[in-house]
């Protein structure tokens, strides 16, 4: 009697079924799934196949690219020359031209920080300062300063005075936001529904009437001496809406920090003040990131009411261009390119924060 | 005249002095009457059913928690409404707690530096040599880049000794030190705690540790109600309570 070794011998695993897999199956499952999914399908598969080609054949095929107006409108399509030809001014208004360069480094330095931030190569308190002195810097450079030919307010315009109008609301802003949320949060009473007046009075009030009050309204009020600009009167109006948006997001992420850390810091010995700025505060902060990158979002979108009060922003110039009468007619391209401005920047932006989100030691927290 | 001279001495060796403390959270009578005397140097661990006052006990003696009657004094400073006061003490009072409550947004060495910086304005690179002094004999020096929630919890708590250590503390409170962590990990903390109490170090400690409590302790104290109901030396503690409340503890805690 030998005994043979038994030895497994695995089957192999049988396919799955044909209706499990394959691209038939993928439809049936996805698209096909029962008779609503069916007629919705179709339904979207019937939009998309009106639409779309239109699209298409209106934005690129039947496009001009090169040419004058005459040409554009011989091919029907969109006019992209128009486009070409007017972008200095989308980008700076009626800023003298050979000065361009200025608000270009501005630009520049915009970026180049932003990059250092997004890449981690500069943190804390340099990072802290670097970001505020960049709206002075960008006011200087476009403004002009230190025997630099100046230039005035009424000619800045465009992309530039949109970016401009958002990058110092959202630098003075947060901080301002962060001061009102301390207020409401731990000020004593009087403090406390001072900010809380302040706070629900703006939040209560539409963006456009703060800027028709600040435009408006506003020299009424004041001395006749004393003049403000317009730009910085609006600007001003800008800065104290955001604020009181920012402080209602700064105050949930205090709400978030952990009594314990208070106490923590505290029974160090560490007084009030710092435990509030250098514990408290950071970690809030930090919390609310994504509401606060929303919330600069909305304010460069909400800089495109400033057209109402006569400033010259990018919609503004957009408009402006609509109108030129050697290129009557073609609207449609102006919007479409705004459209795609403001969604190219808002979205940069958007991806811009979730990359700061996942960062950071709160991301690998607990 | 030998006993005058001999009760100053005691005197000027007492650090924590509680009088007739009492304290109320609403209607609810938290510390009743509390009397506690605390040596230079003593060892005492307190404990207790949950809510029997003995966290809230420590928390006055820092000031986490206000009395409303009675008198704390530590290291000869009144403790009072006075904010200056309620700061230095807190600088000469260490505390650890049940929850570590680390910076999560500082690393380790930054977590340490952070008071001794700006509490006693020390220049960085001294906070950090006094920093990895305190993070060696704690035995994390290898961490001290790291973020507190890369750490174990041991880890963690080992940090926070030697963060409130950085202050140069005369004083240690500890607020159950050792509930919030794995078993496993219990012991390592208890070795730093021993070691810091073979220094010399004025400990206070709640904690449900009763081996720590027994080896380490010079006097255990049993609160009950808000009220300290026995306070002995650690043996005659556990082997004779006194109060019928005192053994029923030891017997549910021991028992297992």
């Amino acid at each position: 009697m030998s005994t043979e070794p038994i030895i497994f011998q695995p089957t192999p695993a049988r396919a799955a079924p044909s209706s499990k897999i394959g691209a038939v199956a993928w439809l049936r499952a996805n698209l096909f799934g029962g008779w609503k999914d069916t007629v919705v399908t179709i339904a979207l598969l019937a939009i998309l196949l009106a639409t779309v080609p239109k699209l298409i054949g209106w934005l690129f095929l039947r496009a001009t690219f090169w040419g004058d107006a005459d040409a554009c409108r011989l091919a029907g399509g969109a006019c992209w020359p128009f486009i070409i030809d007017k972008f200095n001014v989308l980008m700076m208004g009626v800023y003298p031209q050979e000065l361009g360069w200025r608000p270009g480094i501005a630009a520049i330095a915009l970026i180049v920080l932003a990059a250092l931030t997004y890449t981690n190569r500069m943190r804390g308190i340099v990072l802290v300062v670097a970001w505020a002195i960049l709206p002075f810097f960008a006011l200087i450079m476009i403004g002009g300063a230190f025997g630099m030919r100046e230039v005035d307010q009424s000619l800045w315009g465009g992309l530039m005075l949109s970016i401009l109008l958002a990058l110092v609301g959202v630098i003075v802003s947060i901080p301002l936001g962060v001061m009102l949320a301390l207020g409401r949060y731990y000020g004593s009473p009087v403090v406390k529904s001072l900010c809380i007046a302040f706070i629900e009075l703006l939040r209560g009030v539409p963006l456009i009437t703060i800027l028709f009050m600040a435009s408006v309204m506003m020299p009424l009020f004041l001395p006749p001496d004393m003049i403000i600009n317009n730009l910085l009167r609006i600007q001003i109006a800008m800065i104290l809406f955001s604020s009181a948006y920012m402080a209602e997001v700064v105050r949930g992420g205090l709400q978030a920090i952990p009594n314990g850390q208070t106490e923590a810091s505290l029974a160090l010995g560490v007084t009030r003040r710092h435990t509030i700025a250098f514990v408290i505060v950071p970690q809030a902060l930090r919390h609310v990131l994504p509401p606060l990158i929303g919330r600069c979002i909305a304010l460069f979108k909400d800089t495109s009411l400033v057209i109402i009060v006569g400033l010259l922003d990018f919609l503004g110039m957009i408009k402006n261009a609509a109108l030129d009468t050697s290129w009557l007619g073609f609207q449609a391209e102006a919007y479409v390119f705004a459209a795609f401005v403001y969604w190219s920047i808002c979205y940069s932006l958007s991806l811009y924060g979730r990359e700061l989100e996942r960062r950071g030691p709160s991301a690998q927290k607990r | 005249m030998s006993a005058k001279i001999d009760s100053q001495a005691t005197a000027e060796n007492i650090v924590i002095e509680m009088k007739g403390v009492n304290k109320w959270y609403g209607d609810f009578h938290v510390l009743k009457d509390i009397n506690l005397s605390v040596r230079e140097g003593e060892r005492i661990v307190i404990c207790g059913p949950s809510g029997s006052g003995k966290s809230t006990l420590i928390r006055c003696i820092n000031h986490l928690e206000a009395h409303q009657q009675g008198v704390i004094t530590v290291n000869g400073t009144l403790l009072d409404e006075n904010s200056k006061n309620i700061t230095q003490i807190r600088r000469e009072v260490g505390m650890v707690f049940q929850q570590f409550n680390l910076f999560p947004h500082m690393t380790i060495l930054d977590n340490l530096c952070f008071a001794p910086m700006w509490a006693r304005n020390m220049p960085r690179a001294e906070a950090e040599k006094t920093a990895l002094r305190y993070l060696e004999r704690v035995g994390i020096l290898e961490q001290k880049d790291k973020y507190p929630g890369q750490l174990s919890g041991g880890q963690q708590q080992r940090v926070a000794i030697a963060r409130s250590l950085c202050m140069n503390p005369s004083i240690m409170l500890f607020d159950e030190p050792t509930s919030a962590l794995d078993p496993e990990m219990i012991k390592e903390v208890l070795d730093v705690m021993i070691e810091l109490a073979n220094t010399g170090m004025t400990m206070l400690v709640v904690t449900h540790e009763m081996s720590f409590a027994r080896s380490v302790a010079d006097r255990v104290i049993f609160m009950d109600g808000g009220e300290i109901v026995e306070e002995n030396a650690p043996d005659a503690f556990f082997d004779n309570p006194q109060v019928d409340r005192t053994q029923q503890f030891l017997s549910q805690i021991l028992s297992h």
